[in-house]
Order: structure tokens, then C-alpha cells, then sequence
């Protein structure tokens, strides 16, 4: 009975399919009309709702998120192998932010009956964009698995792109404030992800940054130097971006610990934590006992300094020891700065911290003033926006210089197999303590510009979430790579701040964006050559170690 | 005086002592073999030469000069290399950097020849020379961990099992290929279980039970002997 029925379902469906290549084309082209029809007409019938959903003619709010979604469904008319796919992941995407949205605007509105046409319209037209996927057979040529070779210009160009948008996304993303119409934000940028990851766009920027490296960290940088002049004096963004940056540099650092040497730091953020309380007590504040004011760039030195220090004398008895211990190590060293700054109120103002740290001085240039270059007027923030500029690129170069060395060979091996390492005659103890304490170096150094940045340093700033939201940056990123770490950095300062709206799932969403990003993409969103090889055993191997002319069995 | 002199031994885990008190001598151009059944001490004994575990007493000389007291890499740097107990390459590594990484305690000179060196030896594995080591069969690894071995230009070379868990063709080859090093003259300690093959190359045998020698001699006599015969050769 249960069989025959079965049966049923299963040629039925098999006849859509078989059907499906006439079908679908159609089907998706109903729904981009209907799409497009109803997003421009009212989805609420009252006012207030965000993205001005009682309007029509204006698409705002989530309706642009539904329109954004909307061109997947000209997939229907490529010919590939996982179009299916893509095209499912988008329309599926586009069909929960509407079913989202409507629930939402019932909810405010006090039922269904305040949801208006235009929403239901929309609704017909996701389900039918479904439906053109699912008719859909799962057939057509398969992508290339190597991808042609671009004028250099222009893959670097790509990368660049890519990044600027990642980052605009996510300031975009900051600035949604009603949590409804975020939540309809994440939908969609969820579903476009894996809708573009499943037609490879991912692989081919991971396999151009590999390819195009040093040009397109020149071009990353000239967009970097040029932003603020784009800025009209406002320093809003510049804010934003110092802060990423400050992050960023951290996140570099941290990644010299995880990411090369493979030892796992979960109290990092206490040695960020000791750069900043160094430069609130040493710097030109003078909130120190010994009233110091001391000039900025001994300020970065000292606090980079003692930040190393106190990571070599955490490191040294520990790092003997298996990796787990460190683990715990680090973590108990958090735990003790948080409260030992809480603590001695003495010197670091307790639980209230330390504040109105006044803007940075170095000789007769203030931080804090707004300068005019090239008849441009720029923001105060922007001279915290290149220092941070010129912070990350020290670090990113520290980090490039380890990586390529004898050193960074150490540490791989390391990683592999410290028993093996270690009979090949690498120094195991040395080279572990050695990333240990450039790790905490780096980390001191951007803690004390933070200070000045955020002009008040508190025991909360430095607390065992923090830790775990630079290493997400790492791992979210791409381990052992840096523009990995910067996009990880903004992240990290995005996420945060948008799901306060969510106070009491906040942590268990970030976790749940964390598994789903390690099931799709473990070896993170910008990947090292390594990294890559790490996490994709079958096509490693032949795709990106062998060299030209090589007889690969 | 030999190359490398241990004397009265002792290595302990905790309080457990693995290695109680052994004596034994690898004379240059020789190659000595230590048998033994599985848990006897053999790979404990090899990781206290190479400074991988710290003896609780004893002495290890190595051309007169203690190693006891040593480092793993300031005794790699002194001309011992060990490959380890299953293999232990470094999987995700090429094949061509893990010999690079072989070289790791020398300073740059003509390491590029003698990988070239190890690639001749072993072809297989220049075949794959791009390819990640841990998707080499058990033999190919194996043969690897020796070259890893050899390139750090050792004066002597201690094996740990290197025909553990291999086909009978890939004993046999990686036998041959230790038979070639030592007509090259190649100082060699030789870790097996595999008695009748380690014997019959050897010029020297320890047998090992418990953490003591229980019998010395030279390696056709070991084969010849009525309880080694019994216990390691399966004869009864
Ligand atoms: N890491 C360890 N901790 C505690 N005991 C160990 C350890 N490694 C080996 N042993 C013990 O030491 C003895 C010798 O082991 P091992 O040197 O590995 O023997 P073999 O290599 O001859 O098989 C065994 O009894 C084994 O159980
Ligand atoms: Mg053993």
C-alpha cells in the first residue's frame, strides 16, 4: 500500500522532472514577474513597520533583500551541473525572508489581516521560484575545475572587489536597526552565499588572491589610503574602520599563534588587554601612579614590550607541555587579568576602568583635530585610521616575513607532528614560546592604540568572549592568511553589535553562523594555498602542489 | 672506541621503569640490531638516544661526548637522525618538503643534491614528489622516513621498525635498502621485530626483553641460536 504509493510519488516526480527543462523556464519567469511586481507593492497595511513596508513603488527593507535574491532565477537558463543547487539555495532563501517578513508584520500588526497584497504576491512568486528549481534535473556540463587565466589587473581587481564588498556588506549590516528586518538581512545573505559558493565563485577568488597576491595587497592598500578622502569630513565610517582595524591587527597576531604555529590561545585578549592598560597608564593621559607622559610611540614600544614579556613568562613553564594544557593555560591567564584589573583599583580604576584618555600626541600632532590634505578636509578619526593602516601593515609584513622563513617552516611542521619536528632537529620549545610571544607582542601594540581610539580602557573590554570572537576571526577568516583576518576583524566587530538586539540567543546564533561556516567552508573564507590543501584532500593533491611536467601517479 | 656507547641505561615513565639498566656498542660502518617482541623497550630506547625521552641514569656517548644530557635538536645537529616508529611523516607536506625538512638542522649547502640524492635512491618516490606524503602507500612512507632521515647527513642512522605493517615486497625492498646504505657504510641501528631479516644484515644483535639485554652477539650467531630460533623466528 505504503510502497505503492511511494512508487507513485516517485514517478510522478520523476515525470516532473523529465518535464522539468520545458517547465522550469517558465515557472521562474512567472516568479520574477510576481516577484518584482510585489515587492513594489504595499506588504503592510499600516505604517511604521521598517522599510516602510505600507508603501508601494518603493521597495525598501526587506523587499530589497527579496529583489537582490531575484536574478538566481535566471539560472534556470545555464546549463551546469549545480545550478539546481544554487538556484535552490536562492530561492529557498528568498521564500523564508518573505515567509519571515510576513510573520513579522503580523506579529506587529496584530494578524494576518494587516499583511497586504504586495507580500502575498511575493509569496506566490517565491514558491513558484522553488518550484522551478525543484523541476529542475540535476544535469548539464560540470564547472570547470580550473578557471581561466585573467589578465593579472583584473583578478586582482576581482579580490579587491570582493573584499570592499564583504566590508560594505557588513557596515551595511551594522547600520539595520530593526532586528525583524536584520534577521530578513541574514536570510538572504545566507542563501546568496551558498547560492555563490555552489557556482564556485568562492574557490576561484581563493585560487586568484593565491595567484595574485602581492598585486592585490598593493591595490588593497591604495583603496585603503584613499577611503577617507571619499569620507566628505564625516568621521562616522572612519570610526568604524580604525576600530576593524585595531581588531585586524590582533587578529594578525593571533594568527601568527593559531594559524602557523598551531597553538591554541584562548586568553589572547588579555595581552591586547596589558597594551591598553599601559597606554592608559603611561601615555599622555597620565593616569598612572607616576603621572607619566610618556610620548606615543614609546607608549606602543613599552606596551608591546611588556605585553611579549608577560606572554614569554606565561609560555615558558607551559608550553613544555601538550597543547591541550596551554589551552587551559591561556585561558586561566585571562580569567586572572580580568580580575586582576577589576581588583587593584589602585592603579587601573577597578570595574569602572580608566577614562577620558585624551587623543594621541606625537610632538605638535594631535590626534583628535581634523586636518585639510590635498584641499581635503579629513576627519579627526582618519589619523587613528592610518596609524591602524600603518599598524596592520607592520604586522601583516611581520607576518609575511615568519610565514616565508626557516621559522614559519618550523611551525608547520610543528603543527603536523611536534614528535617528528622535533627529530628532525627543530627546537620545538623554542619555536612554540618564540610565536607565543610575537603573538602577544602584536597584540600589546595594537591594544594601546585601542586605548586612545576608544578613549577608556575597562575590565570588561578584556573578558574570555572577546578571546573567542578574535580566534572566530581567525578561523572565520581563513587561518594563515591575512586578508583573512581582516575580514574576520570586521566581522567580529559587526556581529556583536548587531545581535545585542538578540541579547539572550546572541551567543548561540554566533555559534550557529560558526558551525554552519565550518561545515561549508572549514578552512575559512580566504584560505592559505595550505590551508586549502589541508582541508580538501582528493584535489589538493593534484590541482595545486603539482608543478607543471610532474608525473603525478 | 665505538660511536656510539650506551652504558647501564635506565629510562622510566613515571614510576613504571621501561628501560632497566642496558648496556650496548654501534662501532662505525657497523650496522647493530636490537629485537625484541612488542613492549620489550626497543622504541623507548631509541627515543632517549635521539633526546626525545630524558634517562633516569646512565650514559650515552656518541664519539666520546656525552648526549645524555642533550637536546633532541642539539643531538640531530650532532649527527643522529632517527626515524621514528610509524613513519611519522608529515602528511600534509609534499614529499619534497618533508626531505627539505629533513635537512632542517643543516645550514643551507647542497641540500637541493641531496634530494636529488634520496630521489635516486628511492624513484618512487621522485614520481611523487608534489603529491601530499600521507597519501603515499605504507611503503612509500616508509621509504620517505629514511630519506627524511638521511638528509640530515648522519653519522649514525637509527631505524624503528621500519618493516612494520608493510607487504612481504615492501620488507623486502626496504631490507635491500638498508643492506645498500650499510655497503655504503652507513653507521646504522636497526629497531625490528622482523628478527630474521634484521639479523641476517646485522653485525651485531641485542635482544631485548623487558627492558634488559638478554643476549649479545654477533648476527649469524643470534640466527643460529636455539632460543632466539624459539622465541622471535617461531620455530619450536
Ligand atoms: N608513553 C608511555 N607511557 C607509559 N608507558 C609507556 C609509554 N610508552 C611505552 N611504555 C611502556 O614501556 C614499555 C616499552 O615500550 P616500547 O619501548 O614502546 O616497546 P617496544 O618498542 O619494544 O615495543 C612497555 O611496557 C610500554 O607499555
Ligand atoms: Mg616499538
Amino acid at each position: 500500500m505504503t510502497a505503492a504509493l511511494l512508487d507513485r510519488v516517485a514517478t510522478s516526480a520523476e515525470r516532473l522532472r523529465s518535464h522539468g527543462t520545458r517547465l522550469s523556464p517558465s515557472l521562474a519567469a512567472a516568479a520574477f514577474v510576481l516577484v518584482v511586481v510585489g515587492t513594489n507593492l504595499p506588504w503592510a497595511t499600516f505604517s511604521g513597520f521598517p522599510g516602510l513596508m505600507s508603501l508601494a513603488l518603493y521597495p525598501a527593507g526587506s523587499r530589497i533583500y527579496v529583489l537582490a535574491l531575484a536574478p538566481a532565477l535566471a539560472l534556470v537558463a545555464v546549463r551546469f551541473s549545480r545550478r539546481r543547487q544554487a538556484g535552490l539555495a536562492a530561492t529557498l532563501a528568498l521564500l523564508a525572508v518573505v515567509v519571515q517578513t510576513i510573520i513579522a508584520i503580523a506579529r506587529d500588526g496584530g494578524g494576518l489581516v494587516n499583511v497586504s497584497v504586495g507580500a502575498w504576491v511575493t509569496l506566490l512568486g517565491a514558491l513558484l521560484g522553488v518550484a522551478a528549481f525543484v523541476a529542475l534535473p540535476d544535469d548539464g556540463a560540470p564547472l570547470p575545475r580550473s578557471w581561466p587565466v585573467l589578465p593579472a589587473l583584473v583578478e586582482a581587481l576581482a579580490v579587491v572587489f570582493a573584499v570592499a564588498a564583504s566590508l560594505a556588506l557588513l557596515v551595511y549590516a551594522l547600520d539595520v536597526e530593526a532586528p525583524s528586518q536584520f534577521v530578513g538581512f541574514l536570510l538572504a545573505l545566507g542563501g546568496g552565499l551558498v547560492a555563490l559558493n555552489r557556482l564556485g565563485l568562492f574557490e576561484w577568488l581563493g585560487a586568484l588572491y593565491a595567484r595574485r597576491q602581492a598585486l592585490t595587497l598593493v591595490l588593497m592598500a591604495a583603496a585603503a589610503v584613499t577611503f577617507p578622502f571619499t569620507q566628505g569630513g564625516s568621521s562616522y565610517w572612519l570610526r568604524v574602520a580604525a576600530n576593524v582595524g585595531v581588531f585586524a591587527a590582533a587578529a594578525i597576531g593571533l594568527n601568527v599563534v593559531v594559524g602557523l604555529a598551531g597553538l591554541l590561545d584562548l586568553g589572547y585578549i588579555a595581552f591586547f588587554g596589558v597594551g591598553a592598560y599601559v597606554a592608559a597608564l603611561y601615555g599622555n593621559a597620565g593616569l598612572g601612579p607616576s603621572r607619566g607622559h610618556l610620548p606615543f610611540l614609546a607608549v606602543i614600544v613599552l606596551g608591546a614590550l611588556v605585553s611579549g614579556l608577560v606572554g614569554v613568562l606565561i609560555g615558558a613553564p607551559t608550553l613544555r607541555l601538550r597543547g591541550d594544557y596551554l589551552a587551559i593555560v591561556t585561558l586561566g591567564f585571562g580569567e586572572i587579568f580580568h580580575t586582576l584589573v577589576n581588583t587593584y583599583d589602585a592603579y587601573t580604576g577597578g570595574p569602572n576602568g580608566l577614562s577620558n584618555i585624551p587623543d594621541l600626541r606625537q610632538g605638535s600632532f594631535d590626534f583628535g583635530l581634523p586636518h585639510t590634505v590635498f584641499g581635503v578636509e579629513l576627519a579627526g578619526f582618519a589619523n587613528y585610521y592610518y596609524l591602524e593602516l600603518v599598524l596592520v601593515a607592520l604586522v601583516m609584513f611581520v607576518f609575511a616575513r615568519l610565514n616565508a622563513s626557516r621559522i614559519g617552516r618550523a611551525w608547520v611542521a610543528i603543527r603536523e607532528d611536534e614528535l617528528a619536528a622535533s627529530a628532525m632537529g627543530i627546537n620545538t620549545v623554542s619555536y612554540k614560546l618564540l610565536a607565543f610571544g610575537i603573538g602577544a607582542t602584536l597584540a600589546g601594540a595594537s591594544g594601546t592604540v585601542q586605548a586612545h581610539v576608544a578613549t577608556q580602557v575597562s575590565p570588561d573590554s578584556f573578558v574570555f568572549l572577546q578571546s573567542v570572537f578574535l580566534l572566530a576571526a581567525v578561523v572565520l577568516g581563513g587561518m594563515g592568511t591575512v586578508p583573512g583576518a581582516v575580514v574576520g576583524a570586521a566581522i567580529l566587530i559587526a556581529v556583536p553589535e548587531k545581535l545585542r538586539a538578540f541579547s539572550d540567543y546572541r551567543l548561540l546564533l554566533f555559534g550557529l553562523l560558526l558551525v554552519i561556516l565550518m561545515r561549508f567552508r572549514p578552512e575559512g573564507m580566504i584560505p592559505s594555498r595550505r590551508r586549502q590543501r589541508e582541508f580538501h584532500d582528493a584535489d589538493g593533491a593534484d590541482a595545486l602542489s603539482a608543478p607543471p611536467g610532474s608525473a603525478v601517479a | 672506541m665505538s660511536l656510539l656507547e650506551v652504558r647501564d641505561l635506565r629510562v622510566a615513565y613515571g614510576a613504571i621503569e621501561a628501560i632497566k639498566g642496558i648496556s650496548l656498542d654501534v662501532e662505525e660502518g657497523q650496522v647493530v640490531t636490537l629485537i625484541g617482541t612488542n613492549g620489550a623497550g626497543k622504541t623507548t630506547t631509541l627515543r632517549t638516544l635521539s633526546g626525545l625521552l630524558r634517562p633516569v641514569a646512565g650514559q650515552v656517548l656518541f664519539d666520546g661526548a656525552r648526549l645524555d644530557k642533550l637536546k633532541a635538536h642539539e643531538i640531530v645537529a650532532r649527527g643522529v637522525a632517527h626515524a621514528p616508529e610509524g613513519r611519522r611523516i608529515f602528511p600534509l607536506m609534499t614529499v619534497e618538503e618533508n626531505l627539505e625538512l629533513g635537512a632542517y638542522s643543516r645550514k643551507g649547502e647542497a641540500i637541493a643534491q641531496d634530494v636529488a640524492e634520496v630521489f635516486e635512491r628511492f624513484p618512487r618516490l621522485h614520481e611523487r614528489r608534489a603529491q601530499k606524503a600521507g597519501t603515499l602507500s605504507g611503503g612509500e612512507q616508509q621509504m620517505l622516513a629514511i630519506g627524511r632521515a638521511l638528509m640530515s647527513r648522519p653519522r649514525l642512522l637509527m631505524l624503528d621498525e621500519p618493516s612494520m605493517g608493510l607487504s612481504p615486497i615492501m620488507i623486502q625492498l626496504i631490507f635491500d635498502t638498508v643492506a645498500e646504505l650499510k655497503a655504503a657504510g652507513t653507521t646504522i641501528l636497526l629497531v625490528e621485530q622482523n628478527a630474521s631479516a634484521a639479523l641476517a644484515l646485522a653485525d651485531t644483535g641485542y635482544v631485548l626483553e623487558t627492558g634488559r639485554v638478554v643476549l649479545t652477539g654477533t648476527g649469524p650467531d643470534l640466527l643460529t641460536d636455539e632460543n632466539v630460533r624459539k622465541a622471535y623466528l617461531g620455530e619450536d
